[in-house]
């Protein structure tokens, strides 16, 4: 601590009480994000934990049955709820594996194209209008999918015989694909150019085109990288709320067929908590497991990609 | 002989392979435009969609109505009526009758009610109004309902648009732009539904979003970045930060349902819990492009301060942070315009309600652009489907104009060292 040097004293003059109290502020300030990580573990934890009173945790995990309608009375016929996360669980992951098989290869290729590829110009205008994909509210996309996309391909499939339902996975998931395009390709964009250009000159060197310096020498040596990304956007995919609450559909599918609508683990949580709600019905507090699941989840994921993409950018540092 | 056919075979193979190379060269690129392709005609074909089905909500078709002016008595929506049926005389049966009053909105009532309580004098007289056409009307009006569908596909029947050509050649039919729509809360009549709650409720939670933000993200990344030693409690918040920029939206929501709403026990749908969760979601995001900002003020500055006798402190307020203002500014600004579009965590607060009066205070009921949208998305009346729209228009014209502002923020202040 800084004293009142000049006359050897320890007494703490004005200007240092100040600033140990500044320092303090900014230290509570640090502590709000702590906070909040424990405000939300401690608030899921909790009604999670008051939810399994009610419901056993094997049955919330494992149970093939998902239609938490419980009577509002108790004499009512139906008066328990099923509340099986499986087929949410399914129908969050179809959804997901649709959205990323489309931003997965379309961000890759756009992000090498743009990187190795385009002009100087041409980067200048595409990057930036594709990073505006990423900066649109996530309920247009939704009202998108719902009005425009879902539609079209209903009406696509009708003309090869193919029945599509109106709320179909494929129509949210597409679209959410291309609502992470940006995300996979800045990703990419960054481990490409964080290969040095040595490896790069040296495969060009040798006699490589240029697809085959990409594919033979950047992709093998930025695939970390590039794989951290895409568990960051599959962790992004999975929490996506608006788009499935406007596209896709609210009742419990178990199926993995594209065209069928399912529902997702973050339609679930909305549908229960808008609305009226009783703080102790089962209905409300599933709501609170799903979350927990999904925070549980996500976290994992987000975990292990900060630790990979971490781990590659310091190898060229 | 035998070692020239040799050659001509292995530059003929070699010429092969050097041709096969060079398509997958070309096949490679190919792909690469591709990909690019599909990203950019999607944003035109969203874009071009959105615009289509929304500019036609900033417009509004009028009717002129002739109504004789009661001189006593408050039954307006009888002399509304009483007005239609004299100018349509041939309209004798009860159905007939309910089309015809669907002409007007609901709404006209109360107008020829304010215009007459504003002039007592036309009391016993007849009146000519403007009022607003009914939703489908103004959507027939505006070419959104077509007069080639078969008539039991539209909304709006022959007869009525019998009605609607003979007012229209009569010069009673007018578009005009819709202020209403700028200025009105929501209503169960497209007609009279507006976006002003929304606004308002958007506004008042980004700026309690960024009272709560700014400062708290500004003064954590001064801490984390310049005075902090590093040890294990630094790095964990790090960490934590990290990751909280990465907890899906609704996650958010979850934790403002159950700390603030039933905890604190803060009124439901109010734009001060809407601004705490998206404060607390913005906050990974000024912390770290704030540290960012931070980081590439140089040493040389910091140095400097120190040797002429200022404290940390004093080197880091005084100092650095204004060097790094522009920096910390667009990452404010960028969070800021994040968290506009954020709608899951504010569904899960209650914001998502029927709000007809515009909010007073930070406290009353109110929803928010995003929300708006997703409520009227969700209507199934023709009418709504255009608010829907101009409603995103509103909305990305506000994301945009915040992200633009960053980016002119950035390259007129940015200080490259």
């Amino acid at each position: 601590m800084p004293r009142n040097r000049v006359f050897g004293t320890s007494i703490p003059t004005r200007k240092v009480i100040v600033e140990r109290m500044v320092m303090g502020l900014l230290i509570a300030c640090s502590t709000v994000a702590v906070l909040t990580t424990i405000g939300i573990v401690l608030s899921l934890v909790f009604e999670s934990f008051l939810f399994f009173r009610k419901v056993p945790i094997t049955d919330f995990l494992f149970g093939l049955q998902w239609s938490p309608q419980t009577a509002i009375r108790a004499d009512q016929v139906g008066a328990s709820g099923a509340f099986g996360a499986i087929p949410l669980l399914v129908g969050t992951a179809l959804i997901s594996a649709i959205a990323l098989s489309v931003s997965g290869p379309v961000g890759l290729y756009a992000a090498i194209y743009i990187a190795e590829y385009a002009s100087p110009r041409f980067r200048a205008v595409v990057k930036p209008a594709l990073e505006v994909l990423a900066g649109i509210p996530t309920v247009v996309y939704g009202f998108f999918a719902a009005l425009f996309v879902a539609p079209l391909l209903r009406q696509g499939g009708e003309s090869i015989g193919l029945a599509v339902s109106s709320e179909s996975a494929l129509a949210a998931g597409l679209v959410m694909g291309v609502m992470t395009i940006p995300f996979v390709s800045s990703i990419t964009d960054d481990a490409i150019t964080a290969v040095p250009s040595a490896l790069k000159e040296g495969a060009l060197g040798m006699g490589a085109t240029r697809s085959e310096m990409v594919r033979q020498v950047v992709l093998p040596a930025a695939l970390p990288g590039i794989a951290g990304g895409m568990l960051l956007a599959t962790s992004r995919v999975i929490g996506e709320t608006m788009i499935v609450v406007m596209a896709a559909g609210l009742t419990a599918n178990l199926t993995i067929n594209p065209l069928e609508a399912v529902t997702t683990v973050t339609v679930q949580i909305v549908t229960l908590l808008t609305g009226d709600q009783e703080f102790d019905s089962a209905k409300t507090l599933s709501a609170f497991a799903l979350g927990l699941l999904l925070f549980v989840v996500t976290l994992i994921l987000n975990v292990i990609a900060l630790k990979i993409v971490k781990t590659y950018r310091e190898q060229y540092d | 002989m035998i070692e020239q056919v040799d050659t001509v075979k292995r530059q003929k193979r070699m010429a092969d392979l050097r041709d096969k190379r060079h398509k997958a060269e070309v096949r490679f690129r190919r792909i690469g435009v591709a990909a690019v392709s599909v990203g950019l005609i999607f944003l035109t074909v969203l874009f071009g969609v959105v615009l289509a089905s929304g500019l036609s909500a900033f417009k509004q078709t009028y009717v002129q109505i002739d109504v004789a002016v009661d001189a006593e008595g408050d039954n307006y929506q009888g002399m509304v009526k009483r007005g239609l049926r004299e100018y349509f005389p041939e309209v004798k049966k009860r159905r007939d009758k309910r089309k015809l009053y669907a002409l007007v909105s609901s709404e006209a009532p109360y107008r020829l009610k304010a215009l007459v309580e504003e002039n007592p004098g036309y009391r016993g007289k007849a009146v000519s109004l403007w009022v607003r056409a009914g939703a489908d009307v103004d959507m027939f009006v505006k070419g959104e309902i077509s007069r080639a569908l078969p008539e039991d596909e539209r909304r709006l029947k022959d007869r009525q648009i019998a009605w609607v050509d003979s007012l229209e050649d009569d010069g009673r039919v007018e578009t005009r732009f819709n202020w209403h729509f700028f200025t009105s809360g929501d209503s169960r009549e497209p007609e009279l539904a507006g976006i002003a709650v929304a606004v308002l409720g958007s506004l008042f939670s980004l700026l309690v979003c960024l009272a709560l933000s700014f400062p708290l993200g500004v003064l954590t990344a001064v801490y984390l970045e310049e005075l902090a030693t590093r040890n294990r409690w630094t790095d964990f918040i790090e960490v934590n930060i990290n990751n909280l920029a990465a907890v899906p939206s609704i996650v958010f929501g979850l934790l403002g349902l159950a700390v603030f709403l039933n905890v604190f026990e803060l009124p439901r749908s109010a734009p001060m819990v809407g601004g705490m969760v998206l404060a607390l979601m913005t906050l990974p995001t000024i912390i770290i492009t704030g540290r960012a900002a931070l980081k590439a003020v140089p040493p040389s500055i910091r140095e400097a301060a120190l040797a002429v006798g200022a404290s940390p402190l004093q080197a880091v307020f005084h100092h650095v942070l204004p060097l790094a203002m522009p920096g910390v500014l667009t990452g404010t600004i960028i969070g800021t315009a994040r968290a506009l579009g954020e709608t899951a965590p504010l569904l899960m607060i209650g914001m998502v309600a029927f709000v007809v009066d515009l909010p007073e205070t930070i406290l009353s009921p109110a929803t928010a652009l995003p929300v708006q949208v997703f409520l009227w998305a969700d209507s199934p009346e023709r009418g709504f489907e255009e608010r829907t729209a101009a409603a995103i228009l509103i909305l990305l014209a506000f994301t945009i104009l915040m992200n633009l502002t960053a980016v002119l923020l950035r390259k007129k202040y940015e200080i490259r060292w």
